[in-house]
């Protein structure tokens, strides 16, 4: 008997544990887990003006050129990573036509598109408590005045490396890696405790 | 320790990976120099007290590297 190829998550385990969170709190505070997310990562070279035009185009919005910035239109985002790198997030299943799309705008210019929804899992964080969470477990300025919606940040995690994005006032988006999932997550629960 | 990232902005020094002294050269004519001036090249390092020149990479951010000047005594931070 052939065994049918199963996708899972690098979370798939902890729903039921962030589900009860979530209970716990009355809502308060609610984690989980946004499984399969396409990303691509992409490099090129933010002073060619006209390959920036051209990707544009391509994927439909501008890419960020501010540090530390998110753009986005309808259910695509892109997030600055470093001057010439970024992050392309789409929904499930979307990582081939985002691929498809960059290439096209990036055309024959120096650069790389690299499918890497593999690479990291996301966990949404939400709630008034959110930002007081995470700020038991990362080294930056969470305070709403200053990481305020449409902004990204790579940081740690305790020891995790991790991107954080700010999606709303009371939402954050946590990309971590895979292998680090869980560390993760067992860090955000514990830090609850407190 | 707060660390002035170019791209990032301040942020705490667990952030970065130290990468030694700044402005040292390769020998420009590799093949002629002999094996005291190799050593001096590879081994070698200026250890003041007081201002030092200093390349750091922001490894948990955008992995971009940087020159600063760092006060090796109060570790007040100037950008180069």
């Amino acid at each position: 008997m052939i065994a049918e190829a199963v996708r899972r998550s690098p979370l798939a385990d902890y729903t039921d544990r962030f589900a009860a969170l979530s209970t716990a709190t009355d809502g308060a505070l609610s984690i989980r887990e946004l499984p399969f997310v396409s990303q691509v990562d992409l490099r090129a070279d933010p002073k060619d003006s006209d390959l920036m035009q051209r990707l544009a185009t391509a994927i439909g919005f501008a890419l960020p050129i501010v540090p530390n910035t998110v753009t986005s239109r309808e259910d695509r985002r892109a997030l600055w990573l470093a001057p010439d790198e970024w992050l392309v997030v789409g929904p499930d299943g979307q990582q081939g036509a985002i691929e498809r799309e960059l290439r096209n705008g990036l055309n024959s210019a120096f650069g790389s598109i690299v499918d890497v929804s593999a690479n990291r899992t996301v966990i949404e964080i939400r709630g008034g408590k959110a930002r007081d969470l995470l700020a038991h477990c990362v080294p930056i300025d969470l305070d709403a005045r200053v990481f305020s919606a449409g902004r990204c940040a790579q940081t740690l995690l305790v020891k995790a490396h991790v991107i954080i994005e700010c999606r709303d006032e009371s939402g954050l988006i946590l990309y971590v890696r895979a292998s680090l999932a869980t560390y993760a997550a067992d860090w955000l629960l514990d830090a609850l405790t407190e | 320790m707060l660390i002035p990232c170019p791209w990032c902005g301040d942020r705490e020094d667990i952030e970065f990976k130290y990468g030694g002294s700044a402005d040292v050269a390769y020998p420009r004519d590799a093949d002629a120099v002999d094996d005291a001036t190799w050593a001096r090249f590879v081994f070698f390092r200026p250890n003041p007290k007081g201002q030092m020149t200093e390349r750091w990479v922001h490894t948990a951010g955008c992995r971009r590297w940087f020159t600063l000047v760092r006060d090796t005594v109060t570790h007040q931070i100037t950008t180069a």
